[in-house]
C-alpha cells in the first residue's frame, strides 16, 4: 500500500502538462505579464503569489508606485497600515513590509520569466514536439520573458541598487544567488535589451499589452537618462539616440490628455507604448488603478459618478502645494493638467484626508463620463489601464538629454517635444527650457504616474536640504534626510535567507 | 457490608436495587435492602466507582468499592489497548463522566476543562456551539498545528473543521461520554507516532451493560445572559466628546437619539437539552442506544444551533468470549443559524445618536452611513448592526457520523495471544447557504447575496494488531507485547460553486474553474509495544511507531518514533508494605520522540501550476486568459520532531482519600514546521514552511484528590491541580542570526499588517511587541512618546520590545463536591497566571481619529478615550505597551445544585439539578472577558453566564 502516499492534486497539473502545447504555453506566458497586474491567481484576493504582505497591497503597480511616489512632493496617504507612513517620514528600515513586498513582487516577477525561459528553450520545445509556426510563437513569448525580466531588473536597480541575480541558467533552488552590482545590473540590462531591439516584434505590430521594440527603446532611454546615477557615468547621447527611435517609431500624442487615465484607455494605443492591462470583471485585485483610483477619492469627491466606483473612495490619497503650485491655477484653466479637489491645500495632519489637494487624474469612466462598463457587482474593481511607457516620457527624456548635453538631437526640436506636451494640455508654449524646468514639466505632465522619486534622485533633490516639501521627512515644513536614502535597504529576511547578500550602506 | 480498599466500612454508599429502590450503608458500612433473586444492585457513593453486582440466593452482599481516582484495579485506556493503572508507566490522566463538567455542555472538550493537570481549554467565544483550544503541555508547534490528537473508540478524527460547522466535536453529543483520557507523556503517545507532539485525548463513549434495560432520560432547560458589555461612550458622552473635539462638519453628523447598541444586538437566549438512553443486554449482546436533542440559541440575536444525535453501541460476544465484537455508530445532524458576527464589532463602535431604525425605504429602514453624492451605503463605515443581523440568513447543515467495528479475537489454542481488527470511519459533511436581501446595506451594491457551500470529509481506518500477555511465573515476569499496522486516509472534497446575488443573477465571473477539488492524504504506519513487569513492581514500557505520510517527499515520508519509560511501584517494596497510611507511591520516567504534521500543505514538495480563476485573468490582445502559475514548494520538508522528558510519581495516603500525581517534564522541539523566507529567485514563494528552529516547553503539573470528609450522611471531595509551563524559543534560523529579531504576527485593527506578537529567540512564543509608553507625572500615557530603547536619538521599529506573554504562565483547576443525604452540591473553578491580552478596543477605539477620521460618518469610542484623550493618527501609538493588560483571573465555571428525590411513579428514580455556568470572573482586565485565546482582544463574542435546571429520570 505504501503506493497511496503518492497522492497527486486533483486540479493542480505538472510542467510537462502545462507545456504540453501552444495553448499552455500562453497560459503560463500570460502569468508573466499578468503578474504586474494581480495579486494572485484568485480574483480579487485569497490565493496570493506573494506572502509577509497583505494581498491587497502586494501586486507590482501599487507598491512601486507606492515606493516611487509618497516620498516625494507628489502624494501624500493618510493610512496608518503597518510601515506606510515611513515612506513619507523618510525613516524606512530593512524590515518595511512595503519595501519587502515590493522587492519579492520583483523577484517573483524575474523568476517566473526565468522559469517560462527556461521551458521554452529551443531544446525543450523540440522534446515536447513543437515545431514550425508553433514554436516561432513561442519562441516570441520567450524574447517578451526576456524583456520583462530585464524590466524588472531595472526597477530592481533603481530602487534596491545591489541585488541578487538569478537567470535562466540557475536551476531553481540549486545555489544561493549572488549579489550583483548596480552598474553590472545596467550592462546586463542594456545588453539584454539591446539584443532583444532585434528580437521583439517592430513598433506598433504586437497584441495590446505585450512588448515590441519599442518598448525595449524606451526602456533603454530612461535608464540612459539615468545612467549617471546607476553607474557614475553619463550616457545621455544614448538617451537621445533610443528615444528618438520611440518618437520616430510611429506614436502620436492622444490629443486630450484628460483622456489619458480612464476607463476606456485602451484607446490611447497611438500614446501608448506598453501598459498594465486591468479589467473590473476578469482581473480583480484591490492593487493597481483600482487603488490609484479608489484611494484618491477624498471629501468631496463623488465616487460614484465623478470616479466611476459606486463602492465608494478609500479616503488615503493627496497631493501637496508643492505639486499644486507648479501649475498656473489649480482648476486646470490654463494647464488641464492640473486636475484637482481643492480640499485644503495646507497639511497638518497627513491623517486627515480633507487636507491637502485631491488628485482626479486616474478614474473609472469612459470619455463620455459613463461608468466603466465592465465592472464587477460590487462596483469596485477599475478598467484603467496604466501605462508603463507612454510616447510623452519620451519626448520630456529627449528633452533633457539634450540639455544636458546628449549629442545626436538639437534644442529646437526638444523644445518642440515639449510644447507638444503644453499644446495639447492647453498650456502656452515655452520658448526657452533649461533642465529645471524639465524637472517641473516632468511633474506637471507624469505626476502620479511612478517617476517622481527617480527624477529627483537624478536632481539631486530627494534627500538632504537643497529641496524641501511639505512633510518631507515627516515633519510639516519638510526636512532633509540622509543621502544613503536614495536606495532602499535589501530586506532583512533576504540578508538572513542568502549570506551572499550584503545591505546597502546606511541600513 | 460496603469496604473501601483498606478494609474499612464506607457510609453513605448509595445502594439501590434495579436502579430503583434505595438504600444507604451506615457509618460501619452496613445496609439492608430487599431484592429478588437475580436483581441487580448498584453500589454508588461519590468518590468511588460505581459498582454492580447480580444477587443469588445468598442474604448477606459485601462489596469493596474502589476509590474513583488513582484506583489502582482500574483499567485505563490506552493507545491500541488499556492497561492496569498499576502497570501504567507514563502519565495519563483520566476523567469520567460523574466528574465532568456540568451544565448545559454541548461540545466534549468542555466537559473537561479545570480538571486535568496541564490540559487548558480556553473556549474560543459564547456562540452556540463554539470551539476551543486545547492545548497539552503548552502545545508543541511554532506555526503548525497545537491541536492534540482526537480519537473516539479507537478512530482517530480528521483534524481540522468542517465548513459550516462553529466546532467540529460539537456533533459529538458530550452525553454519550463515558471517559476521556489524556495522555501527555511521549511514554502514552508515542504510540500514536507522528501525531502525538500536542498529547492525545482518547473519548470512550457509553457502551451496553449486562441486565435488564435501564433507561435514563435527562432534560436540561438553560438561559443565558450577558453579564458586562464592552465599555464605550454613551449618547450623552459621545456628544459632549464630538461637541468638545471635532469640527463643525463632525458636528453636524450627530443624531438625537440615545441607542445602546449592545442592548440592541444580545438577548437573554434559552436553550434545551434532552438524552435518552436505554442499556441493557438482548440476549448476550450487550447494548447501549441513545438520542439527544439539543436546541441552542445565541445571546447575540439570531443565532441559534439545534442537534440531534443518535448513538449505538453493540458488544456481542462469540465463541465462549473469544471474539469480542465492539460496534460503535454515532451521528450526529447540527443545522445551524449563525448570526452575523460582524455585529458584534460594529455596535461597539456604531454612532449611539443615531437610531436603529429611520424609516426610510431603503435598506430595510434601518439607519446607515451613506455616501452624500450617489446616497449609496459608505462601505468606510461601520453597518447597522441590527440590521446585519435581521438582514442575513446565515444557515448550515452539517452531518458527521463517526463508527467503528473492533474485532477482538482470543486464540483458542493460545488464549495469551489476540488478534485485533479496527475498521473505523468519520465521515462528515457540511453544507449551507448565505442569503442578503438587495435592500441590505451590507451587500447592496452588488444587489444582497445568495451563495451556497458545501464540503465533505472521509476519513476511513483500518488497524490490526496482534497482543500477546503472558504471566511468566517462574521469573516473576508479566510480559504484554503489541504489534500492529494502521493504514488511515482523509479525503477532503470541496464543491465549488458561482456567486449569485439575492435575485438569482449570477455573479459576473464567479463560475469556478472547477466544479470540485478533493485534497487527499495518506498515513500508513507500523507500532509494536512491549510492557514488561518483574515482581510487579518494577515495569518498563518501550513504543516504537514508524510512520509514512503522503505529505512529504519520497525521501523524507518516512519517520520513526520510539519510547521509552520505566516506573517503580515503591509501596510494594517490603519496607514500605506495612506503612498503613501509605496507599500508593509509584516513581515514573519516560522519554520519546514524536512527530508532527498537521498545519502543512498537502502536496507541495513539488512544484504544481494551478490556473487561475476568471476574476484573475489578463488580457494580451483580445483575449483574456487564466494563467498558469508555478507554486512555490519545499522538497526537504520533514516531520517536526519532539523530544519529551517526564518524571513523575504517584501517591496515595489513608486509603488513598489523599492521592495525586507530580509530573516533571522538559520538551524540545526540532526541526520546526515554519515559515521562513526563502533566498529571492530561488523560489516560486517567497516564504515557505520549511523545518527551522527549536522550541522548549518545560512544566510542572500537580495534582491533589482529595476526601476531607466521609460520614454516612456527609461527603466532600475536593481535587486541586496546578501547573506552570515555561515555554521558549531557542532558535529561528538555520544558522543564529543576531540581526533577525523573529517573524511578527498577531495582526491588529486599527491599520492593515500591524501586528502585536512575535516569536523570538529567547522569548515565549507569542510575547507581544511594543513601544514602551511613557507616562507623566500624573500617571497618564504621552501620546506617541515612547522610551527610545536603543539610544540611536529616533523613535522607530528598532525600538519595540518583547513584552510579557499571551499563555499563562501558571493554571490551576479546583473542583469540590459536597453531598449531604440527598443532596449535593459542587463547583469548578479554574485560574490562569502571567497571561496578558493586548486591547484592541482600548487600543483602536481609544482614540478620536477612529471617532471622526474620514468624512461623513462618526464612530463611537471605548471609554479608554476619557482617561487618555489621545488623538491618533501615528501608527506606533497602535503598539505601545500600555494596552498589554494583565489578563490573570479566577473563573467560577461551574456552581451545581442536586437533589436526589429518589423513587417516583414506582419504577422510576428522579433528580433534579440546578447550575449556574460560567458564574463569575475575577480580573483585573479591562475588557470584556480576560481569556482570550491567542491574546489579541477585539469582537469577542462575549460568554454568557447561563442557568440550568435539570431533570434525570432513571427507570
Amino acid at each position: 500500500c505504501t503506493k497511496d502516499l503518492d497522492r497527486l492534486p486533483k486540479n493542480e497539473i505538472t510542467s510537462e502538462q502545462v507545456y504540453a502545447n501552444t495553448a499552455g504555453y500562453k497560459q503560463a506566458f500570460a502569468k508573466v505579464y499578468g503578474a504586474f497586474a494581480l495579486t494572485g491567481n484568485q480574483g480579487p484576493a485569497g490565493n496570493g503569489d506573494i506572502q509577509g504582505i497583505d494581498e491587497g497591497f502586494s501586486d507590482f503597480l501599487r507598491l512601486y508606485w507606492k515606493a516611487q511616489e509618497l516620498p516625494t512632493e507628489e502624494a501624500v496617504i493618510g493610512w496608518g497600515d503597518a510601515g506606510l507612513p515611513d515612506f513619507h517620514n523618510m525613516n524606512w528600515g530593512a524590515n518595511n513590509p512595503f519595501l519587502q513586498g515590493l522587492y519579492y513582487r520583483c523577484f517573483y516577477q524575474i523568476t517566473l520569466a526565468n522559469d517560462f525561459i527556461r521551458q521554452s528553450s529551443d531544446a525543450n520545445l523540440s522534446s515536447r514536439g513543437i515545431s514550425g509556426a508553433d514554436a516561432d510563437e513561442i519562441r516570441r513569448y520567450r524574447n517578451e520573458a526576456r524583456f520583462l525580466r530585464a524590466y524588472q531588473y531595472s526597477v530592481l536597480m533603481d530602487l534596491f541598487g545591489n541585488v541578487p541575480f538569478v537567470t535562466e541558467a540557475d536551476a531553481l533552488g540549486s545555489v544561493l544567488p549572488k549579489q550583483a552590482t548596480r552598474a553590472e545590473l545596467f550592462t546586463y540590462v542594456e545588453t539584454e535589451l539591446k539584443e532583444l531591439e532585434t528580437l521583439l516584434a517592430d513598433p506598433k505590430t504586437n497584441e495590446y499589452g505585450r512588448a515590441d521594440k519599442a518598448a525595449a527603446w524606451a526602456l533603454l532611454a530612461r535608464n540612459y537618462l539615468n545612467a549617471e546615477v546607476f553607474t557614475g557615468t553619463q550616457r545621455n547621447t544614448d538617451a537621445v539616440t533610443y528615444s528618438k527611435k520611440v518618437i520616430d517609431a510611429g506614436f502620436t500624442l492622444e490629443p486630450n490628455y484628460r483622456n489619458l487615465m480612464l476607463a476606456d484607455n485602451q484607446l490611447n494605443r497611438n500614446e501608448f507604448i506598453l501598459t498594465i492591462n486591468y479589467d473590473g470583471l476578469s482581473t480583480q485585485s484591490y492593487g493597481g488603478t483600482t487603488f490609484l483610483v479608489h484611494a484618491a477619492v477624498v471629501d468631496n469627491m463623488d465616487a460614484k459618478n465623478d470616479f466611476g466606483i459606486p463602492s465608494g473612495g478609500w479616503f488615503g490619497l493627496r497631493t501637496t502645494k508643492s505639486l499644486v503650485n507648479l501649475f498656473p491655477d489649480a482648476d486646470g484653466n490654463a494647464d488641464k493638467r492640473a486636475q484637482f479637489q481643492k480640499n485644503t491645500l495646507e497639511i497638518n495632519d497627513i491623517s486627515k484626508s480633507s487636507e491637502g489637494y485631491g488628485v482626479r487624474k486616474f478614474r473609472n469612466v469612459t470619455r463620455t463620463g459613463a461608468i466603466a462598463p465592465s465592472i464587477d457587482a460590487g462596483g469596485t474593481f477599475v478598467s484603467v489601464d496604466f501605462p508603463i511607457f507612454r510616447l510623452a516620457e519620451q519626448h520630456l527624456i529627449y528633452a533633457e538629454a539634450t540639455l544636458r548635453g546628449g549629442t545626436g538631437g538639437n534644442q529646437a526640436t526638444a523644445l518642440q517635444y515639449i510644447n507638444a506636451l503644453r499644446t495639447r494640455a492647453g498650456a502656452p508654449t515655452v520658448s526657452t527650457i533649461n533642465t529645471d524646468f524639465i524637472l517641473d514639466e516632468r511633474a506637471r505632465e507624469l505626476y502620479w504616474e511612478g517617476f517622481r522619486r527617480t527624477d529627483l534622485i537624478r536632481y539631486n533633490r530627494f534627500t538632504e536640504g537643497s529641496y524641501l516639501w511639505p512633510f518631507k521627512g515627516g515633519v510639516k515644513e519638510g526636512r532633509g534626510v540622509e543621502s544613503f536614502r536614495k536606495l532602499y535597504p535589501i530586506p532583512t529576511s533576504d540578508l538572513t535567507a542568502n549570506p551572499n547578500l550584503k545591505q546597502n550602506t546606511g541600513y | 457490608r460496603v469496604t473501601d480498599a483498606t478494609g474499612k466500612g464506607v457510609a453513605g454508599v448509595t445502594v439501590s436495587v434495579n436502579g430503583t429502590s434505595a438504600a444507604t450503608t451506615d457509618e460501619n458500612g452496613a445496609y439492608t435492602i430487599s431484592a429478588a433473586n437475580g436483581a441487580s444492585l448498584v453500589f454508588s457513593s461519590v468518590g468511588f466507582e460505581r459498582r454492580e453486582l447480580t444477587v443469588g440466593e445468598q442474604t448477606n452482599v459485601s462489596v469493596t468499592l474502589q476509590t474513583a481516582t488513582a484506583n489502582l484495579g482500574e483499567v485505563v485506556v490506552v493507545g491500541y489497548g488499556t492497561q492496569r493503572r498499576r502497570d501504567l508507566t507514563g502519565s495519563i490522566t483520566t476523567v469520567t463522566s460523574k466528574d465532568f463538567q456540568k451544565g448545559v455542555i454541548p461540545t466534549p472538550e468542555q466537559l473537561i476543562a479545570g480538571k486535568v493537570a496541564g490540559v487548558q481549554i480556553t473556549s474560543n467565544g459564547g456562540a452556540p456551539g463554539a470551539g476551543s483550544t486545547i492545548r497539552i503541555r503548552g502545545g508543541a508547534s511554532l506555526n503548525a498545528s497545537n491541536d492534540p490528537l482526537i480519537v473516539v473508540d479507537g478512530v482517530p478524527l480528521t483534524a481540522g473543521g468542517i465548513n459550516g460547522a462553529a466546532n467540529p466535536l460539537a456533533l459529538i453529543n458530550p452525553n454519550d461520554i463515558e471517559s476521556m483520557n489524556v495522555l501527555k507523556d511521549a511514554s502514552a503517545t508515542a504510540i500514536y507516532g507522528s501525531r502525538a507532539s500536542n498529547g492525545v485525548i482518547i473519548i470512550t463513549t457509553k457502551k451496553g451493560t449486562s441486565g435488564k434495560p435501564q433507561v435514563s432520560f435527562n432534560t436540561q432547560l438553560s438561559a443565558s445572559e450577558n453579564t458586562r458589555r464592552v465599555e464605550v461612550l454613551n449618547a450623552d458622552q459621545f456628544r459632549e466628546l464630538v461637541n468638545a473635539r471635532g469640527n463643525a462638519d463632525q458636528k453636524a453628523l450627530l443624531g438625537t437619539a440615545n441607542t445602546n447598541w449592545q442592548d440592541q444586538i444580545y438577548r437573554t437566549a434559552f436553550s434545551q437539552d434532552n438524552n435518552l438512553s436505554v442499556r441493557g443486554s438482548l440476549g448476550r449482546m450487550p447494548y447501549r442506544a441513545s438520542v439527544g436533542f439539543l436546541n441552542q440559541d445565541g445571546v447575540l440575536k439570531t443565532g441559534n444551533m439545534k442537534r440531534t444525535s443518535g448513538s449505538l453501541s453493540l458488544s456481542p460476544r462469540f465463541f465462549d468470549e473469544h471474539l469480542r465484537v465492539d460496534i460503535n455508530l454515532k451521528g450526529a445532524v447540527t443545522n445551524n443559524q449563525f448570526a452575523d458576527q460582524a455585529a458584534i464589532g460594529n455596535a461597539v463602535t456604531f454612532d449611539p445618536t443615531q437610531p436603529v431604525t429611520n424609516g426610510g425605504k431603503r435598506y430595510g429602514g434601518y439607519f446607515e452611513w451613506l455616501l452624500p453624492g450617489s446616497g449609496l451605503p459608505n462601505l468606510n463605515a461601520p453597518r447597522n448592526p441590527v440590521g446585519l443581523l435581521n438582514q442575513r440568513d446565515d444557515k448550515s447543515t452539517v452531518q458527521r457520523s463517526i463508527g467503528n467495528a473492533q474485532f477482538d479475537y482470543k486464540f483458542h489454542f493460545l488464549p495469551e495471544l489476540r488478534a485485533n481488527v479496527n475498521l473505523g470511519y468519520d465521515i462528515s459533511e457540511g453544507r449551507g447557504t448565505v442569503f442578503v436581501p438587495d435592500s441590505a446595506a451590507a451587500q447592496y451594491n452588488r444587489k444582497g447575496q445568495n451563495t451556497e457551500y458545501k464540503r465533505g470529509y472521509v476519513n476511513t481506518l483500518f488497524e490490526a494488531y496482534l497482543n500477546y500477555v503472558k504471566d511468566l511465573k517462574n521469573i516473576d515476569s508479566r510480559i504484554d507485547v503489541m504489534a500492529g499496522y494502521s493504514y488511515q486516509d482523509f479525503l477532503t472534497k470541496y464543491y465549488n460553486y458561482a456567486d449569485f446575488n439575492a435575485r438569482g443573477e449570477k455573479i459576473p465571473g464567479s463560475d469556478p474553474i472547477f466544479a470540485t477539488d478533493e485534497p487527499r492524504y495518506t498515513l500508513l504506519s507500523y507500532y509494536g509495544r512491549l510492557n514488561y513487569g518483574y515482581k510487579g513492581r518494577y515495569l518498563l514500557t518501550a513504543t516504537v511507531r514508524r510512520d509514512g505520510s503522503s505529505r512529504f517527499a519520497e525521501a523524507n515520508r518516512w519517520g520513526v518514533f520510539p519510547s521509552l519509560a520505566l516506573a517503580w511501584n515503591v509501596k510494594d517494596e517490603a519496607f514500605l508494605r506495612n506503612v498503613a497510611a501509605l496507599s500508593n507511591l509509584k516513581f515514573r520516567v519516560s522519554y520519546g520522540v514524536t512527530g508532527q504534521q498537521e498545519g502543512i500543505n498537502y502536496y507541495d514538495y513539488i512544484s504544481y501550476y494551478n490556473l487561475s480563476g476568471n476574476t484573475a485573468r489578463y488580457q494580451l490582445g483580445n483575449t483574456f486568459y487564466n494563467m498558469y502559475r508555478p507554486g512555490g514548494y519545499y522538497a526537504n520538508r520533514k516531520w517536526e520532531e519532539t523530544t519529551t522528558w517526564n518524571a513523575g510519581l504517584d501517591y496515595g495516603f489513608l486509603g488513598n482519600r489523599i492521592s495525586g500525581t507530580l509530573d516533571v517534564y522538559y520538551r524540545e522541539t526540532n526541526d520546526l514546521l515554519n515559515e521562513i523566507s526563502q533566498s529571492a529567485g530561488t523560489n516560486f514563494s517567497n516564504r515557505i514552511v520549511a523545518n527551522v528552529g527549536s522550541m522548549i516547553n518545560k512544566g510542572i503539573e500537580f495534582t491533589l484528590n482529595t476526601t476531607p470528609v466521609r460520614t454516612k450522611e456527609w461527603s466532600w471531595d475536593l481535587n486541586y491541580n496546578i501547573t506552570l509551563n515555561k515555554n521558549e524559543i531557542s532558535q529561528l534560523t538555520m544558522a543564529p542570526s543576531p540581526s533577525y529579531v523573529g517573524n511578527e504576527y498577531g495582526g491588529v485593527a486599527g491599520g492593515t499588517g500591524n501586528t502585536i506578537q512575535i516569536n523570538s529567540v529567547n522569548y515565549p512564543r507569542g510575547a507581544f511587541y511594543t513601544y514602551q509608553q511613557v507616562y507623566n507625572e500624573a500617571g497618564k500615557p504621552i501620546e506617541n512618546l515612547f522610551v527610545d530603547r536603543n539610544k540611536d536619538g529616533v523613535i522607530n521599529n528598532s525600538d519595540r520590545y518583547q513584552y510579557k506573554q499571551a499563555d499563562p504562565q501558571v493554571f490551576m483547576g479546583l473542583s469540590s463536591n459536597v453531598g449531604y443525604r440527598k443532596w449535593n452540591a459542587g463547583f469548578i473553578a479554574r485560574a490562569n497566571f502571567g497571561n496578558y491580552v493586548y486591547n484592541n478596543l482600548y487600543s483602536n477605539l481609544g482614540r478620536f481619529s477612529t471617532v471622526g477620521g474620514l468624512p461623513n460618518i462618526l464612530n463611537n469610542a471605548s471609554v479608554n478615550i476619557l482617561e487618555s484623550g489621545f488623538t491618533g493618527g501615528n501608527v506606533n501609538q497602535l503598539l505601545s505597551d500600555y494596552y498589554i493588560q494583565n489578563a490573570s483571573f479566577l473563573r467560577m465555571d461551574n456552581i451545581n445544585l442536586g437533589y436526589n428525590v429518589g423513587k417516583v411513579l414506582r419504577t422510576a428514580n428522579l433528580r433534579l439539578s440546578a447550575t449556574v455556568m460560567n458564574a463569575f470572573v475575577i480580573t483585573k482586565y479591562k475588557g470584556l472577558d480576560p481569556e482570550i485565546s491567542g491574546g489579541i482582544d477585539n469582537n469577542f463574542y462575549p460568554r454568557p453566564r447561563t442557568y440550568v435546571l435539570g431533570v434525570n429520570l432513571d427507570f
